[in-house]
C-alpha cells in the first residue's frame, strides 16, 4: 500500500504541477497510467500500455516505443518515467517537460513476451496514419497479428484516408482479422473477412481462419472451404521450398567438401585433418572479426569480405606446411596417411581449444546476411542465398584455376601421370604442396562461410568431414563436377526425406542408399577413366 | 577401438615433440598433481572432459572445482587437512569415463569424484562407483529415473525444471500446442515422455504435440524451423519446449532469428542453453525467448555477487560467465564439506550416511537440502535471453522444489520413491512395499 500511496502522491503533486504550469494535457488517468511503468510489475505495466495507447496523448507515442527499445526509464522510489532519446536528452514521460537527467536508481522498464505483444498492438494502432509508408504498412501488419478490436476504428479511419496500394491491402486484411473475431459483426462482413484472408493465402491467414471459434454456419463453410484452398496451394508451395532448403543444404555440402575434392579426389590422399582447416578458416574470421570491432568498427560490413583471402592464406599455409612436414613422408602409404592426419586433426583441435578456450565464439552476421525475405509462400533467408551464390563462385573460380593456368596444368599432369610429368619438367614436389595448399586454403574458405550458419567452435570441422568425404566418393574421386553433382543431389534427397522420415531416419536413409550405390557404381557418380586410376 | 587408436597416436605424437604446447601442458599438470601427494592431504577427484566434444561445457566444471578447492583450502582445508585436485580427462569418450573413475578411485585414492555430463557418462561410471564403493556428485540436470547409494544428484531432475517450464507456459503465456524438439539420445527422449504424459494429464490433445528429434551436432535446422512454423498457423497459441543440447543450439537459434520467429510468436524455453552456451550467440534477435534453471548468473544476491567476483578473479577474466551446473558443483561440494566435518572422516560409508539432511545455501538466496533420495531441493526460474547475452528472470517458484528421483507422470515409476536413509534403498515401491533392487 505505501507504494501505491506514493504513487498516488506523486501524481497529485504532478497534477498541482501541470495545473500551475497550464499545460494542454489532462491531469488524471494518462499520468496515474504512466506512474504504474515505475511499479515494476508486469499486470501494471500491461495496464499501463492500454491506458496510454487509447489515451490520445500525443506523449503516448514516444513513451510506446522507448518502451519497445528499452529506453523507458522508470525510478522506482520516487515513481518518476522518464523517455530518454537516442541523442542522450531525456523528458519526463508524464509532462514531456525535458529534464536535465534521469537520476542513477532508475531502470529500463521490463517487458515479458506477453507486453511485447501488447507494445506490438499499441504501436500498430498509434502509427496508423504516419506519414512514412513503411511504418504505415508495418503498422498495418501488427495489428493484424494482434486483431483487437479496440483498433478497428482507428483502421476504418486510415483506410479511408490510405492511397498506398499495398498499405490499403494489408489495412483491408487487418481489418478481415478483427471483424472476423468481433462477436457483433455481421454475417456479411464476416463471409467478406474470410474472402480477403482466403486470399492473402499464407500460414497466418489460415491460423486466423482455424482459430477463429464458432460463427453462423455459411461462415463456417466459406472458412472450411477457404482453409482447404489455403492448404492446398501451401502445399505446392512446400515442394518448392523442400526443393530451395536441398539447394542450400547442398551448397553448404559442396563448400565443405570442394577443398576435400582437391586433396583427397585429386591428390589421393586421405586428409581426415581436412574438416580442421575449415574451422581455421572460421577462426580466421573470428579474429578478422575481433580487430574490426575494436579497431574499425564501421568496416564491420566487409569482414567477410576481408576473412576470405586471409582464410585463404592461414589455412593454406598451415596446408602447405601440413603437407612438406608430414605428408609427402607418407604418399603411397594410405593407412598411415590415414591415421597421422587423424593425429593431425585432434593435434590442431586442442592447439585451438587451448589458444581460444574450448567454447563456442562468437561470429556475428554482417547485415546483408542477416534476417530473410519473402518469395511467394515460402522465406529465403539471406544468409543461405549468399553462401549458394558463394559457393558457386568458388566453385567456379577453382574450375578455372585448374583449366586455364600454369599451375592447374601442372598439377592436372602431376595426378595424372607422376612419372611423366617429372620428365617433363615439372617439379612435382612443389606442384603437391601447392595442390595440398590449394586444397586446405579452399577449405579455409569454406570456414568463413560456415561460420554465418554453425558454431565456431575446436568442434566444427568434425562435423563435415564425414559428409565431406561422403559427397567426393559419392560424386566420383578425382572429377569436381561429379563433387558438385553429388552435393547437390545428396542435399535435396535429404530434405526431400527430412519431413517424411525426420532428421535422424533420413540421415540414415541416405547414408543406406550411398552404401548400395557404391556397390553398384564403386567409382561414384562420375567415375574418372584413364591411367590415373589405376595408378 | 578406433577412438582408442588415436589416442594413442595423440600420446604417441607428443612424446616425440611433434604436438605443441596443448597436449604436453596437460600431461605437465597431471604428473604436477601426481607428484604432489602426500598423507596430509585429502584427494578430491575432477571427472570433466577437457576435450572433445562435451569440453566446450565440462572444461568450465573442472574450473569451478579448483577454484572451489582453492578458496576451501584458503580457510584452513577439511578437518585440518588441505584438499588436493585431481585432475583427469575423459575426453568425451564414454567409456574412458569408466576407466578414468577406477583410476581415480584406486590408483589416486580419492575421497570423493565430482564428475559427468552427459547422462551416458554417468551410466558408464556407475557400475564402477558401486563396486569400488565410492562418492560422484553429478551436477547437471538430467532425465531423472535413477537413485543409486554412490551418487549425489545436485542437478535438476524433471520436476525441478521441465515440468515448472511448461506449467509456466501452460498459465502465463496461454500455450495450448507444444512442440517438444530434441537431440536424439537418452535426455531428451526421457523428459519429452516425462513431459507429454503431464500434457495429456492437463488435456493437451494428440494432435497439439508435436515431437521431433535430431541427431547431435545437427546444423541444418531450415525444414524443422519451417515445420515448427507451419505447426504453429493453426490458430492455437504454441510453445517449442526444446531439449536440444550441445552445439545443435547455435545453428537453430541463428534459424530461428533468421527465419523471423519472434518470441512473442512462438516462444521456445530450453533446458540446455545457459550463460556458457549463449556466449557464441549474437543474442538480439532472441530476446524473450526463455530457458528454465535453478540458478541464473543475473540473479541479485549478494553470496551470488560475491561468487560471481571471486570466481572472475580466479579465472583472472572479467567476462567469464557463470551457469546453472557451476552453482550446483558449489552447492554439492559445500555439502560434501560439511559432511566430512561432520563425521570427521572421509570413508565413503559415514560421508554417505551422512550426506543425506545436511544443507547448504544455494546462490540464489536459498538454502538447499541434501534428500534422503540423494537429489537436492532448489528453486526453479524461468529466464528470459536479454540482448546482451544474460536472462532476466521472469518467473521462480513460490519456495525450494524437492527433487524427485522418479517422476510421478511415468506408468513405470510413479510409485516408486528412492530413500537410502529409511529404507536404503533406491527404488522402493510404495505401492507393493518392496525394493525392487539393483535389478530393474
Amino acid at each position: 500500500m505505501p507504494t501505491n500511496l506514493s504513487a498516488r502522491l506523486s501524481t497529485f503533486v504532478l497534477s498541482l504541477f501541470l495545473i500551475a504550469f497550464a499545460l494542454p494535457a489532462l491531469a488524471g488517468p494518462f499520468e496515474e497510467a504512466v506512474a504504474k511503468f515505475a511499479n515494476d510489475d508486469y499486470s501494471d505495466t500491461e495496464e499501463a500500455i492500454g491506458v496510454v495507447a487509447s489515451s490520445g496523448n500525443k506523449l503516448a507515442f514516444p513513451i510506446i516505443s522507448a518502451l519497445q527499445d528499452g529506453r523507458l526509464m522508470a525510478d522506482p522510489d520516487s515513481k518518476k518515467v522518464y523517455v530518454t532519446g537516442a541523442d542522450g536528452k531525456s523528458i519526463d514521460a508524464a509532462t514531456g517537460e525535458p529534464v536535465a537527467s534521469v537520476p542513477d536508481t532508475a531502470s529500463a522498464v521490463r517487458l515479458n513476451n506477453r507486453l511485447r505483444r501488447s507494445v506490438d498492438a499499441a504501436i500498430g494502432s498509434l502509427t496508423l496514419q504516419s506519414p512514412d509508408v513503411g511504418t504505415r504498412l508495418q503498422a498495418a501488419q501488427s495489428v493484424f497479428k494482434s486483431h483487437e478490436e479496440t483498433a478497428l476504428e482507428a483502421v476504418d479511419g486510415a483506410f479511408a484516408k490510405e492511397t498506398n496500394k499495398s498499405v490499403k491491402a494489408a489495412l483491408g486484411e487487418a481489418r478481415a482479422a478483427i471483424l472476423l473475431f468481433k462477436s457483433d459483426a455481421t454475417e456479411v462482413e464476416k463471409l467478406e473477412a474470410v474472402a480477403t484472408l482466403k486470399a492473402r493465402g499464407d500460414q497466418e491467414a489460415m491460423a486466423l481462419l482455424t482459430g477463429m471459434g464458432d460463427q453462423p454456419a455459411s461462415v463456417t463453410k466459406a472458412a472450411a472451404s477457404a482453409i482447404g484452398s489455403i492448404q492446398s496451394s501451401l502445399a505446392v508451395w512446400s515442394t518448392v521450398q523442400n526443393a530451395w532448403y536441398g539447394l542450400s543444404l547442398g551448397s553448404v555440402l559442396l563448400l565443405a567438401a570442394i577443398g576435400l575434392a582437391i586433396t583427397f579426389g585429386v591428390m589421393g590422399v586421405i586428409n581426415m585433418a581436412h574438416g580442421e582447416m575449415v574451422m581455421i578458416g572460421a577462426y580466421t574470421t573470428f579474429v578478422v572479426q575481433e580487430v574490426i570491432r575494436t579497431r574499425y568498427p564501421a568496416l564491420f560490413d566487409y569482414s567477410l569480405l576481408i576473412a576470405v583471402p586471409l582464410a585463404f592464406l592461414v589455412a593454406g599455409g598451415i596446408g602447405v606446411l601440413i603437407e612438406r612436414s608430414i605428408i609427402r613422408f607418407l604418399y603411397g602409404r594410405p593407412l598411415e596417411t590415414l591415421l597421422a592426419t587423424w593425429g593431425l586433426s585432434l593435434v590442431l583441435q586442442q592447439a585451438v581449444r587451448t589458444m581460444f578456450g574450448p567454447t563456442n565464439r562468437e561470429v556475428g552476421n554482417p547485415s546483408w546476411m542477416s534476417g530473410a525475405f519473402e518469395l511467394g509462400q515460402i522465406t529465403i533467408t539471406y544468409n543461405r542465398l549468399w553462401i549458394l551464390v558463394f559457393t558457386l563462385a568458388v566453385f567456379a573460380i577453382l574450375l578455372a584455376m585448374l583449366r586455364y593456368t600454369a599451375l592447374g596444368l601442372e598439377m592436372r599432369a602431376v595426378t595424372q601421370n607422376r612419372r611423366m610429368a617429372a620428365s617433363m619438367g615439372i617439379a612435382t614436389s612443389r606442384v603437391d604442396a601447392l595442390t595440398f595448399g590449394l586444397g586446405s586454403g579452399i577449405a579455409g574458405i569454406a570456414g568463413v562461410a560456415l561460420s554465418q550458419i554453425d558454431n565456431v567452435s575446436p568442434n566444427l570441422g568434425q562435423s563435415y568431414i564425414i559428409d565431406s568425404f561422403m559427397v567426393v566418393v559419392f560424386g566420383g574421386v578425382g572429377n569436381l563436377w561429379g563433387t558438385l553433382v553429388g552435393a547437390f543431389t545428396l542435399g535435396i534427397a535429404n530434405k526431400f526425406l527430412e519431413p517424411v522420415a525426420g532428421a535422424v531416419l533420413g540421415k540414415i536413409a541416405i547414408l543406406v542408399l550411398i552404401i548400395l550405390f557404391i556397390q553398384k557404381r564403386p567409382r561414384g557418380l562420375f567415375a574418372l577413366k584413364g591411367r590415373a586410376v589405376e595408378a | 577401438m578406433l577412438n582408442k587408436s588415436t589416442h594413442d597416436i595423440a600420446a604417441s605424437f607428443s612424446r616425440r615433440g611433434v604436438l605443441a604446447a596443448t597436449a604436453g601442458l596437460m600431461m605437465g599438470l597431471a604428473s604436477l598433481t601426481g607428484a604432489k601427494a602426500a598423507d596430509d592431504t585429502i584427494k578430491v577427484g575432477v571427472l570433466h572432459s577437457l576435450s572433445g566434444t562435451m569440453a566446450i561445457s565440462e572444461t568450465t566444471l573442472k574450473d569451478t572445482i579448483l577454484f572451489l578447492i582453492d578458496e576451501q583450502n584458503k580457510k584452513g582445508g577439511v578437518n585440518g587437512k588441505k584438499l588436493e585436485a585431481v585432475v583427469v580427462d575423459p575426453a568425451s569418450n564414454w567409456p574412458l569415463f569408466a576407466e578414468k573413475a577406477r583410476e581415480l578411485i584406486t590408483k589416486d585414492k580419492v575421497a570423493v569424484v565430482f564428475g559427468c555430463w552427459t547422462s551416458v557418462s554417468r551410466k558408464s561410471v556407475l557400475p564402477v562407483f558401486k563396486e569400488l564403493n565410492s562418492i560422484l556428485f553429478y551436477p547437471v540436470q538430467y532425465e531423472g529415473e535413477e537413485s543409486e547409494r554412490n551418487v549425489f544428484y545436485t542437478g535438476a531432475a524433471p520436476n525441478q525444471q521441465a515440468i515448472p517450464a511448461v506449467d509456466y507456459l501452460m498459465k502465463d503465456e496461454k500455450v495450448k500446442r507444444w512442440v517438444l524438439a530434441g537431440t536424439d539420445y537418452v535426455y531428451p527422449r526421457t523428459t519429452n515422455k516425462i513431459l507429454e504424459a503431464y500434457l495429456k494429464s492437463k488435456g493437451v490433445a494428440q494432435e497439439d504435440i508435436m515431437i521431433n528429434y535430431t541427431p547431435f551436432g545437427h546444423s541444418d535446422w531450415q525444414t524443422i524451423v519451417a515445420d515448427i512454423k507451419k505447426f504453429g498457423s493453426a490458430g492455437k497459441k504454441t510453445a517449442v519446449v526444446s531439449t536440444i543440447n550441445g552445439d545443435a543450439n547455435v545453428p537453430f537459434y541463428k534459424e530461428l532469428g533468421n527465419q523471423g520467429i519472434k518470441a512473442k510468436d512462438i516462444p521456445v524455453v530450453a533446458f540446455s542453453v545457459g550463460e556458457e552456451e549463449l556466449a557464441g550467440i549474437d543474442t538480439k534477435p532472441l530476446v524473450g525467448h526463455l530457458a528454465a534453471w535453478n540458478y541464473f548468473e543475473s540473479i541479485k544476491n549478494p553470496a551470488n555477487e560475491k561468487f560471481i567476483k571471486d570466481w572472475q578473479t580466479y579465472t583472472k577474466n572479467p567476462k567469464r560467465v557463470t551457469n546453472d551446473p557451476m552453482e550446483a558443483h558449489v552447492i554439492g561440494f559445500n555439502m560434501w564439506v560439511k559432511a566430512v566435518e561432520k563425521v570427521k572422516s572421509t570413508d565413503p560409508d559415514k560421508v554417505i550416511d551422512a550426506l543425506p539432511g545436511i544443507e547448504a545455501p544455494n546462490l540464489t538466496g536459498g538454502v538447499s537440502k541434501m534428500l534422503p533420495n540423494h537429489h537436492i531441493t532448489k528453486p526453479v526460474f524461468i529466464g528470459e535471453i536479454k540482448g546482451n547475452g544474460q536472462f532476466d528472470v521472469v518467473w521462480k517458484t513460490p519456495s525450494l522444489v524437492a527433487g524427485d528421483a522418479w517422476s510421478k507422470e511415468l506408468e513405470g515409476s510413479k510409485d516408486l520413491v528412492g530413500d537410502w536413509v529409511g529404507k536404503k534403498c533406491g527404488n522402493f515401491n510404495t505401492k507393493t512395499n518392496k525394493c525392487l533392487g539393483s535389478g530393474s
